[in-house]
């Protein structure tokens, strides 16, 4: 069993190595990788959601509110900490997603995909709307928090922030790993294959997917603090529905049958936005939709699966 | 006379015209091994549905070992220790066997775990036995979706056994198997069901089957109950043999 995941495991550390190491020879991809990390946070959250079978399309949310928890506290109360701003977004989140996890995982497919925007919209709204405590579409400027009482230069906080993310990213992979393989990761898996067995076996399907829900809100909400730290600004377009489809995107891109998918779909995702950006201006969707569309066509699975599919072709399979 | 497990008093429930069950009462005895046999659409899989709360009935009450559990959920009257194989086997096909087994003993156990891998379960060498019990040990690190059949139906019935159940509903356990097939699993399954002390209601078509395995056969007929009694008994009877029979 542990077999099977064995090679993407090394592609994943991999990954993480060179998220460490790359950056101190291009300064420019610190902030890059940042990104990356952070979004792949978020995109932990709907691979681990589509292990149930499930879409949400309001995930945005979450990094919303992970976004603005940071926004708020620097606004209000000042004098940031990095760590500070995960664990707020964090629970921040938390809170939120089992608020709205008690509504949503009582629904499934495409009922469940629209409620999670619905709700979504609803804070997007709110961030817009209550424009004396939030700036309206302006959004809240986040200033360059510390860590533990340290305060840094520009230079060096694109770095700090980068190993930041890369330790929690490292934390987020690991512990989902780990949950997807316990009994109540296996349960989520149920849900996909066979809820009504699940029942049969005296499991509750709706408790099961939230608990999964408000883990992948926890993730959102982590995500959400470390990019508006990243971009040192919280605006109400983190809680649009076309973030939410960006995330949905990102992890269809990846790939959703393993936990490693989210980073490999954020890494393509980020990095053709950041080269195609400087080159192509506008057009950068223009190339990602193609390769989304390649992609869909070609590797069902995702980047993750372009491996397996390259295992099968080794064998003489089809 | 043994202990009554399950008693069912006056169930009636119709599905716009179709009346599936018009006042069914019966008693599920501790130990036996009672088939349920009918035409098609008599109301047989109905009352597999009622007594395990994936249906409500309209009037009428079900109650097991004294408890009421009528219109409970599935899963509150499966801790009961009501477990359920069904027709066309329902298990988790992107899982191991094992893990589909470890999932039904997690359930058991309650409160699954989120960080404890699945795989280290105190449970697994008990699973183990279970599955070597009903003969498909050497699925254990298949696939669910890889096994035939057969070997399907067998899973289904280990998840049930599982459970450690008092009473065990199965919904046709030989349906869909190729018939040299039958003998030898509903062999398998009676000798389990002895073995773990597991009172058994099954649903059958094959007469053959309901002579040899079951200790008492109840004939549903229009969403009633026409006969109870001995196989030897209700096989004998003329209007069983033409009814439902139909010889």
């Amino acid at each position: 069993m542990n077999g099977r995941f064995k090679p993407i495991t090394a592609v994943a550390v991999v990954f993480f190595v060179v998220a460490a190491l790359a950056p101190l020879f291009v300064a420019s991809w610190a902030t890059l990788f940042a990104l990356i990390l952070a979004k792949g946070i978020v995109v932990l959250g709907i691979v681990l959601l589509l292990q149930a079978g499930q879409v949400s399309f309001g995930h945005a949310m979450f990094f919303a509110t992970g976004a603005y928890s940071a926004a708020f506290w620097g606004k209000y109360v000042g004098g940031g900490d990095i760590l500070l701003y995960i664990v707020l977004g964090g629970i921040s989140s938390t809170v939120i997603g089992l608020i709205v996890g008690m509504f949503v995982v009582r629904y499934r497919e495409i009922f469940f995909g629209m409620l999670n925007l619905a709700f979504s919209m609803v804070l997007w709204s709110l961030l817009e709307k209550m424009f004396h405590y939030t700036n309206g579409a302006d959004g809240i400027r986040v200033a360059r928090p510390g860590l533990l009482g340290f305060s840094f230069t520009p230079e060096t906080f694109q770095y700090v922030i980068l190993y930041v993310a890369l330790v929690v990213a490292i934390a987020a992979f690991c512990g989902v790993q780990r949950y997807l393989e316990s009994p109540l990761g296996h349960m989520l898996r149920a849900i996909k294959s066979n809820e009504t067995r699940l029942e049969y076996l005296g499991t509750s399907a709706r408790h099961v997917l939230l608990v999964g829900y408000v883990i992948s809100a926890f993730l959102g909400g982590v995500g959400g603090a470390l990019v508006s730290i990243i971009q040192q600004i919280a605006t109400p377009e983190f809680g649009f529905w076309t973030k939410s489809g960006e995330f949905v995107f990102i992890a269809i891109l990846g790939g959703g049958a393993h936990a490693f998918g989210a980073f490999a779909g954020a890494a393509m995702f980020e990095t053709v936005r950041f080269y195609a950006a400087a080159h192509l201006a506008d057009s950068w969707q223009l190339i990602l939709g193609v390769v989304l569309i390649v992609i869909i066509l070609y590797a069902p699975n995702g980047l993750i699966g372009l491996r397996q599919r390259d295992d099968r072709s080794k064998q003489g399979g089809h | 006379m043994a202990n009554i497990l399950l008693s069912a008093k006056g169930i009636k429930i119709r599905f716009g015209g179709v009346i599936a069950a018009d006042g069914i009462d019966l008693d599920v005895h501790e130990g036996e091994n009672l088939a349920i046999i009918g035409p098609n659409g008599a109301g047989k899989t109905t009352f597999l549905n009622i007594s395990t709360g994936y249906l409500r009935p309209q009037a009428g009450t079900v109650s097991f070992l004294g408890h009421d559990i009528t219109a409970h959920l599935p899963r509150t009257i499966t801790k009961l220790g009501i477990a359920r194989a069904f027709q066309i086997p329902q298990l988790f096909l992107d899982q191991t066997v094992m893990e589909n087994m470890l999932i039904a003993a997690a359930s058991l156990k309650g409160r699954p775990s989120g960080f404890k891998a699945l795989s280290s379960l105190p449970e697994a060498a008990e699973m183990e036995r279970l599955l070597d019990l009903v003969g498909v040990k050497s699925y254990a690190e298949r696939k669910a979706r890889e096994l035939p059949e057969g070997q399907r139906k067998l899973v289904d019935i280990a998840l049930a056994l599982a459970l450690k159940p008092k009473l065990l509903l199965m919904d046709e356990p030989t349906s869909g198997v190729a018939s040299s097939e039958k003998l030898g699993i509903m062999d398998i399954l009676t000798t389990a069901l002895a073995k773990e002390k597991v009172t058994s209601v099954f649903v059958e078509h094959d007469m053959d089957m309901v002579e040899r395995y079951a200790n008492r056969v109840a004939v549903w007929n229009m969403g009633k109950i026409q006969k109870v009694g001995t196989p030897a008994e209700v096989l004998a009877d003329p209007k069983v043999r033409e009814q439902v029979i139909g010889i």
